[in-house]
């Protein structure tokens, strides 16, 4: 039984850790399907997470804030979209930019607004995401097996969580069912047959680009309300490139996203709990092993095990009608 | 006037200084088969791309049906009637038949409503038209000709009553390309216009009712295709007489310089795209490999070159060992007395920001009269490349432009003039005349046949049958990875179209 409660305890902290890397890894889904790279993820998340907390903190709005979080990292987005698509810029490029810019400009607009060294101020109650509570939680917890997972595991998280975890289906709906999502993902693999079927290639790469800014915005918002009270500098530390390595490994894949995210995320709840705690037969673990993990992971699965995971044919590559 | 279809009344254009389209004039009557042809750049693929709303003109008139029409993107092309199909197939190819057709043309924000109707359409297509291909399927998984079929059953499916076709045969075998073609009569029949741009005059002479020369951007004539011959046609294209068949006399083969045996050679993912080659290549004659593109010829190339590792086998270059399963290094066999033109000149032939006297040295650099201690002698590379390039008639003569700016004829005439003035004993060459001008191929035959007659042994690969069967003195037909069969110069080309498309080659394996 205390093996089991372990267990609920650590796949509890799994999903918590893993929501920013589902909306993350969602949003970079959308762009990279329709042929742009997106390396900018963490760089969009992180301006979102800020964006959040200053506005909740000085509306004392929840709502308010993850709104704020949407509009920056969609702007964000536009901005790399506007290199990257109109431009034709290199699209690595663009993104590492924003990553850098973003890093940077958190840290010195919160020390000039709020003067805490780059945090935004704690958030109150209302300012803040609540987490929900099922009804009866509380009632059948005492029930073995069940009464845990249906009152700590499935119960008492944010509403943010349970839209990431709704947003897999919904995303792919959009992708596999819908024309825009036809769309897309044709503009990622072979955008002149997307012009010539008289579809404009620039405005559907814009578009998947502000879906993108959309879900980074939530993954933001979740970071910074959700799962802390407030905006602390470099709060994302490299969430944006795990969803990168999660959309590879999962191989462009909706729902493999997800099941790529728990792992990462499961790892990253193992080593938070290993912290400290020597693992029999090995003996202490260096915590930045288990950190690693993810992408010693992505490595060796890539490299063997789930088979070639091939990008959209595309991407990377801005569009030019040939003479 | 009114059995016009289509017409284009002073289309001009220019892009920068080029100026592709000069005051082009056109009329394509209704329910015919109109053939456009000329030389590559002579602005065929320009004045489509215009007609079908990709560039915009810088003067002149569009009349679909007698109506001046305003055609500003595909779209308006589309509604107009129009349906092209690309050289480059414009597939989505990891989506189905289905999903590639309905794109652009899904009728409603959720597909599957779209789906179901998109089907009921398809299977009217396919009876109308006897165009069959299975919706469900992936494009990538098709061969080339169906991919093709795709292609035109997208045109249709958009309800385009003027189909134009862009150089539709160069990825078909000959059996394919005869269905087309009868796929395309049946169009016709249906009241359908069809515009077809090749540079194949045999294509013109088989298909179309009427046919337009271009030439250098000029619309020079339209003739009725019954009443115009291939030589008028080539004159018209080139604007000089051209010998369509170079002349050549009987080969005299001498002792063996190249032995190839047993030869295998697998692709990246492990694919054996060659599989137990053998043949000899003898001083003085021409053997031509001929198949359709991606039946293993690259990769025979590749593997004797030195580029490619293969998998087993042996080669003999004049009686001795090449390391075609090690590290076979492609300079040293040059030194041997083995050149190699490749197939892809862009990418393996040339460096096109280079200049053309340094490309007209590239691997053969270390060569001791270009070289001044350790610097290059440019003075003496210079000089050398003035010569070659009046040898070869390059144009324009100029060494010190960059390679990217000659036409493909000229960047051709390069690396052949880089290869063959070594005077090599083994000349081997990949598709010598891939996008080259009518003009300039008939001097790259010739040259190939002076080489040959000079002693060389010339190993030709060509996805162009006409080329192969002018020029060899042995064919060996290749057919997924083998060679399926060997027959002389006057081999029909129905028997070697049959070998090509691998039907011939499975019975004689088996006898």
């Amino acid at each position: 039984m205390d093996f089991f409660h372990v267990l609920v305890v650590l796949l509890e902290s799994t999903i918590r850790v893993s929501v920013p890397l589902i909306f993350a890894a969602l949003a970079g889904l959308f762009t990279e399907r329709a042929g742009i790279f997106d390396i900018g993820l963490e760089g969009k998340m992180l301006g979102a997470a800020f964006a959040a907390g200053a506005v909740a903190a000085v509306t004392q709005s929840v709502w308010m804030g993850l709104l704020a979080a949407i509009l920056i990292s969609i702007a964000l987005s536009l901005v790399h979209g506007y290199a990257s698509i109109t431009q034709r810029g290199n699209q690595i490029v663009s993104g590492v930019a924003i990553n850098f810019i973003v890093a940077g400009s958190t840290v010195i607009l919160g020390e000039a607004w709020f003067r805490q060294g780059g945090r935004t101020p704690a958030l109150g109650e209302g300012a803040r995401f609540q987490t929900i509570t099922f009804p009866y939680a509380d009632s059948i917890r005492e029930i073995p097996i069940l009464g845990p997972i249906y009152s700590d595991l499935l119960s008492g998280h944010f509403i943010l969580t349970y839209v990431a975890f709704a947003m897999v289906p919904i995303s792919w709906w959009i992708l596999y069912r819908t024309r825009f999502g036809l769309r897309l993902r044709a503009v990622g693999e072979n955008p002149g047959a997307v012009d010539t079927a008289g579809i404009s290639v620039i405005w559907m790469r814009y578009r998947a680009v502000i879906c993108c800014g959309i879900l980074c915005g939530f993954a933001g918002a979740y970071l910074s309300l959700a799962m802390t009270a407030g905006f602390v500098k470099g709060m994302t530390a490299g969430k944006g490139y795990i969803a990168l390595a999660a959309l590879i490994f999962a191989k462009w894949r909706p729902f493999n996203i997800m099941l790529a995210c728990l792992l990462f995320g499961f790892l990253d709840a193992l080593a938070i709990r290993l912290q400290g705690n020597p693992l029999p037969l090995i003996g202490q673990v260096p915590v930045q092993l288990m950190q690693a993990l993810p992408y010693i992971l992505t490595v060796i699965l890539l490299a063997g095990f789930i088979g070639k995971a091939i990008p959209p044919k595309a991407g990377g590559v801005p569009y030019v009608k040939e003479r | 006037m009114d059995n016009i279809a289509i017409e284009l009344r002073g289309i001009d254009k220019s892009f920068g200084p080029v100026h592709a389209n000069k005051n082009i004039n056109l009329k394509v009557r209704k329910g015919t088969i109109h053939g456009i042809i000329g030389e590559n750049g002579a602005g065929k693929s320009t004045l489509m791309s215009i007609l079908y709303g990709f560039y915009q003109a810088d003067s002149g008139e569009i009349l679909v049906d007698g109506k001046p029409v305003a055609i500003r993107d595909p779209n308006a092309a589309i509604a107009a009637g129009i349906g092209m199909v690309h050289q480059h197939f414009m597939l989505v190819e990891n989506f189905t038949v289905l999903e590639n057709i309905m794109l652009g043309a899904e009728d409603s924000q959720i597909l599957n409503k779209g789906i179901a109707k998109a089907r009921v359409e398809l299977k009217r297509l396919e009876r109308e038209y006897a165009l069959e291909v299975d919706p469900d399927a992936v494009i990538e998984e098709l061969p080339v000709g169906l991919q093709q079929r795709v292609e035109i059953l997208k045109a249709l499916y958009r309800r385009a009553d003027i189909l134009i076709l862009d150089e539709p045969t160069g990825v078909l075998t000959p059996a394919e390309a005869d269905h087309l073609f009868r796929v395309l009569g049946q169009l016709k029949n249906q009241g359908k216009t069809v515009i077809l741009i090749t540079h194949k005059l045999r294509e013109i002479m088989a298909i179309t009712d009427e046919v337009s020369v271009m030439r250098r951007g000029e619309m020079v004539a339209t003739r009725t295709t019954a009443e115009t011959s291939v030589e008028e046609l080539a004159e018209l294209m080139v604007g000089r007489r051209v010998l369509l068949r170079v002349e050549k006399g009987e080969a005299k083969p001498g002792e063996v310089k190249l032995a190839v045996e047993g030869l295998t050679v697998k692709d990246g993912r492990g694919v054996t795209m060659v599989d137990n080659v053998s043949f000899n290549l003898k001083a003085g004659e021409i053997v031509g490999i001929a198949g359709v593109a991606g039946n293993g010829q690259s990769e025979l190339l590749e593997a004797i070159s030195g580029i490619r590792r293969a998998v087993s086998g042996s080669v003999l270059l004049n009686g001795k060992p090449i390391e075609v399963t090690g590290r076979a290094d492609p300079s040293e066999l040059r030194n041997r007395g083995l050149a190699h033109v490749p197939e892809d000149r862009h990418h393996v032939g040339l460096v096109l920001k280079f200049e053309e006297c340094e490309n007209a040295i590239l691997g053969y650099h270390h060569d001791k009269r270009y070289l001044n201690g350790v610097f290059l002698n440019v003075d003496a590379i210079r000089k050398d490349a003035e010569k070659r390039i009046a040898e070869y008639d390059i144009r324009p003569p100029n060494p010190r432009l960059k390679t990217a700016n000659f036409s493909g004829g000229n960047q051709q005439k390069i690396v052949l003039a880089r290869e063959m003035e070594r005077g090599p004993d083994v000349l081997i060459i990949g598709q010598p005349t891939r996008g080259v001008d009518v003009g300039a191929i008939e001097f790259i035959h010739r040259r190939i046949i002076e080489m040959r007659d000079q002693g060389m042994a010339v190993l030709l690969v060509s996805v162009e049958l006409d080329e192969i069967r002018a020029l060899s003195d042995r064919i060996l037909v290749m057919f997924a990875g083998r060679v399926v069969g060997e027959r002389g110069p006057d081999a029909t080309e129905g028997e070697l179209g049959l070998l090509m498309a691998g039907v011939e080659g499975r019975k004689e394996a088996a006898e």
